[in-house]
């Protein structure tokens, strides 16, 4: 059996950063699993630019961004193992993964750090009506045949689904000569960030059907037209607006999920509306020395996020490692209400420690001129005025020190939307 | 080319009556107008192999479904082909359907079902804890199974093939001309074939089939049954094949473990005008949720992965047609296999061997017959030691492609040069099970296509999703 004192699953931007800054802090034996042939995880396809801008302060793409931390990787002793899948983690740190030079490994972990990724919603998760043909695919697939295939997965393309990655293939797909026919989206705002909308759609002309939705699609083969129809106020296709649209592509972007198989299988428990575990300050989950970070734990819209996010799991990790871990009196938990849908950590460790917590969340729907509010048996202890919020853009608060003094056993933390 | 029967179609129905008829020495084709096997009702339908009690005593379908459940798990057993014998319920929601679940009780008996028994509302949430509480009883029927019958049509028309039977894709028959008492088969690319005796298995569009040599006995009406596939965390959701009491239209919708552990719901039943109507709708896949949640209240209905409409071949005549044409008795039909045709497949290949040996008298044996086909390799159903093995003989099978589903390079690789190899991405799927997952092919998709191009020898702009123009990307970046 191979030993290590910690294990990264998953080599991209979380993947990374978790493992330089366990190194950072002195861990000395460190291995990352990564399924693909490379490091560097989806950003190896993002070839557009929008990277960077928080971490670096510069505009990177996203092999440059990936290319930075794999520099870093290469520059230490960070075992990497490519084309390499962890099939299998067991209750007590033993990751069984396979490839193909190494067969089958079973390898023992004193912490362990998921960073999986996620993956995309497929058609079935939301029921579209009509034939299967070829040429109704996700966003990300389409783009892996374009930016590492090098083919075009179509010429005339309707998306479905505002979130980041369709903006970004609506472009990507001009660019490369095809007509993009439409941009629906189902809710009455765009998921995705306003810079991508300017940028990716309105730059090119390229309608965005608010509050549409696909509802048949057409062809026997490869698809030769879709139905879009107006929905009404519960999300219901409104008879009478059905417009056709002939294409031969259909790409989806409706919504990532985290990838957390390997998680359930060890028993981690999970949040039910992020999808990916239950942390606390550290992204520690309730197993012991398992640790989570970036889309396996919740969705992010910017890697500079994820980044930090798996730097706070790598030094949590590391400090498990390295028995620095402060044991904590109890634990109190946060939650979203009134607006706000989630809140990351989902609890926080009360161990004596005088740094800061930044909390992460979003909201459900779009908010302007309002605040947002945290407060503790009734007690407001944050408040900020918010000009605008919108569930496509991750929200932080800081929670201070002194602030988390005052807490006692068994109390909630609400983050709240006011206005 | 010239052969002693060709076989149109092949499905679940056609392949294994080539697999049957390829122990004797003579000339078979087999031709389907598919890119591959079981590309019609075969691959979308609710893989239940029926006890047997609903089928009117006396009639084909009830001898021959009996008698195929009963052959169906030692069939499965020698093809190595998923099969589940997990028994079915037929549950009662009222005392007006407790009097149905007697009279189905009863035709049972006469149609010689065994293991059936009729049990209370303890005993049933006993066995099915999720079943809604207002259920009074059910009709549980321990010979009921599940199988993968695309998987035994695979099966059944590889160990055909190994055996000698010619296997034509692509060949959509358009035309039968019978001369000097040989049959000329045409299809619509031109091409044709020669045989002596014709078995028309054709499915759906074995009326048109049929109506090639004059035959237009026989009607078919398209029946399509809309289905959904829920993820596989839902698996033990419900652990017997759980049915609502028939109505006339079929037998009401069913929710199901699927061997590979899904859980599968419907159908809904809508005849259409037309055969080749398989488009989902929302109304349609409504109905199904709304009779799933009927049954089992608590069951996910947003994990679902997948939906999916099949075709019953309904015949008007309401049972099985299993008989020499009238027009031409070297001509035989076999049509109008709808429900419980699945159950009743490796029954109704004796009967038409029977048939055969009947028209064309004695019919010589091969010296050598293989029963059956090199099993297919699964690495996700093997353990760690013979999985480090496998690797270390070949490390193609180290290489993951489909995540959701644990497949590997090698099994994939496998599939393109099998007995019936897989020239497609849905004919990979049906194979190895590369992209049945929760991702649907998101992520494994252009790797599946990238490996099948490399075997094939093709470019990545040829590879399709199931033959024909089904491309799955249409041309080259700038």
């Amino acid at each position: 059996m191979l030993k290590y004192d910690l294990v990264v699953v998953g080599g991209g931007p979380a993947g990374m950063a978790a493992a330089l800054k366990a190194k950072e802090c002195g861990v000395e034996r460190i291995l990352i699993c990564e399924r693909d042939e490379t490091l560097g995880g989806i950003l190896e396809q993002c070839i557009h630019t929008g990277f960077g801008l928080h971490y670096f302060g510069e505009e990177l793409s996203g092999p440059e961004y990936a290319a930075r931390f794999i520099d870093e990787v290469e520059k230490t002793d960070i075992d990497v193992k490519v084309n390499t899948m962890v099939l299998d983690i067991t209750t007590n740190n033993v990751v069984i993964a396979i490839n193909k030079q190494d067969g089958l490994m079973e390898i023992s972990a004193t912490a362990i750090v998921l960073a999986m990724g996620c993956r995309e919603r497929p058609r079935g998760a939301i029921s579209i009506p009509g034939t299967r043909p070829a040429g109704v695919m996700t966003a990300g697939t389409a783009q892996r045949f374009a930016n590492i295939e090098g083919y075009l997965p179509g010429k005339e393309v309707v998306i479905l689904g505002s979130g980041d990655i369709g903006l970004i293939m609506a472009r990507r797909m001009t660019l490369e000569g095809a007509k993009v026919k439409a941009v629906c989206e189902l809710m009455p705002y765009s998921g995705g960030l306003t810079r991508n909308i300017v940028q990716c759609l309105e730059d090119f002309d390229i309608p965005l059907k608010l509050s549409h939705t696909v509802t048949e699609i057409k062809g026997k083969d490869r698809v030769e037209g879709i139905t879009i129809s107006k929905v009404d106020g519960n999300l219901k296709p409104i008879p009478g607006t059905e417009e056709y649209i002939p294409c031969d592509t259909l790409m989806l972007s409706v919504g990532l999920l985290p990838e957390n198989e390997l998680s359930r299988a060890v028993g981690i428990k999970l949040d039910k509306v992020t999808g990916g575990a239950v942390v606390d300050q550290y992204r520690e989950t309730n197993h012991e020395g398992i640790f989570a970070c970036g889309n396996v734990l919740h969705v992010h819209d910017l890697v500079d996020f994820v980044t930090q996010e798996a730097q706070t799991a790598g030094e949590g990790a590391a400090n498990y490692i390295l028995g620095k871990k402060e044991y904590p009196e109890f634990r109190v938990h946060t939650k979203g209400i009134n607006g706000v849908r989630y809140v990351v950590p989902q609890r926080i460790s009360i161990d004596g420690s005088e740094e800061p917590v930044k909390l992460y969340f979003r909201v459900g729907q779009v908010y302007t001129n309002a605040a947002v509010k945290v407060t503790r048996n009734g007690n407001v202890i944050y408040a900020k005025k918010k000009r605008k919020l919108a569930p496509g853009e991750m929200e932080n608060i800081v929670i201070k020190p002194e602030d988390l003094q005052e807490f006692s056993e068994g109390d909630y933390l609400f983050i709240e939307v006011e206005g | 080319m010239s052969y002693d029967i060709a076989i149109i179609g092949a499905g679940v129905v056609g392949s294994l009556i080539a697999r049957k008829l390829s122990k004797y020495d003579i000339k078979i084709a087999l031709v389907e107008k598919c890119n591959d096997v079981a590309m019609g009702t075969s691959k979308a339908n609710s893989a239940i192999v029926h006890a047997g009690f609903d089928a009117v005593p006396g009639t084909l379908k009830a001898e021959l479904n009996v008698k195929g459940t009963k052959l169906m798990g030692y069939l499965c057993e020698e093809l190595s082909v998923p099969y589940k014998n997990i028994g079915s319920l037929v549950v009662a929601f009222s005392e007006e359907e407790m009097e149905t679940l007697k009279e189905l009780y009863d035709r049972g008996m006469e149609n010689s079902v065994p293991g059936l028994k009729i049990i209370g509302q303890d005993r049933l949430h006993e066995l099915e804890p999720n079943v809604s509480k207002r259920a009074l009883g059910a009709l549980w029927a321990k010979t009921a199974s599940i199988v993968c019958p695309y998987e035994l049509t695979l099966a059944a028309a590889e160990v055909a093939v190994i055996n000698g039977v010619e296997l034509y894709r692509n060949f959509a028959v358009n035309d039968i001309q019978f001369e000097n008492e040989l049959f000329t088969i045409k299809a619509e690319s031109g091409e044709q074939i020669e045989a002596k005796y014709v078995i028309n298995a054709a499915g759906i569009y074995s009326d048109y089939i049929a109506s090639l040599i004059g035959d237009n006995s026989i009607e078919i009406v398209a029946r399509k049954g809309e289905y959904l596939l829920m993820d596989k965390s839902l698996g033990g959701v419900v652990n017997h094949v759980i049915f609502q009491c028939p109505t006339k239209m079929g037998k009401g919708v069913l929710v199901t473990p699927t061997v590979d552990g899904n859980i599968l719901t419907g159908p809904s039943a809508k005849d259409i005008e037309g055969k080749d109507d398989i488009t989902t709708t929302s109304d349609e896949l409504d109905m199904v949720r709304k009779y799933t949640s009927y049954s089992i209240p608590n069951v996910k209905l947003n994990a679902v992965i997948t939906s999916f409409a099949g075709l019953r071949a309904h015949s008007t005549k309401g049972d099985f047609i299993i008989e020499p044409s009238k027009v031409n008795p070297h001509f035989i039909n076999v049509a109008g296999i709808e429900s419980p045709g699945l159950s009743a497949a490796p029954a109704i290949a004796e009967y038409v061997q029977d048939i055969m040996l009947d028209v064309c008298g004695r019919l010589p044996k091969k010296v050598k017959w293989h029963r059956t086909r090199p099993e297919p390799i699964r690495f996700r159903e093997l353990s760690t030691v013979e999985r480090r093995e496998l690797i270390e003989n070949d490390p193609a099978f180290g290489q993951i492609v489909c995540r959701c589903e644990t497949v590997t390079e090698g099994e994939i690789i496998a599939a393109c040069h099998g007995p019936i190899p897989a020239w497609d991405m849905d004919g990979v799927k049906r194979r190895t099970r590369a992209g049945m997952g929760r991702c649907q092919s998101g992520f494994c998709g252009p790797k599946v296509a990238e490996i099948i191009a490399r075997e094939r020898n093709q470019d990545l702009l040829d590879i399709t999703k199931f033959g024909d123009d089904s491309n799955i990307v249409v041309g080259k970046t700038k």
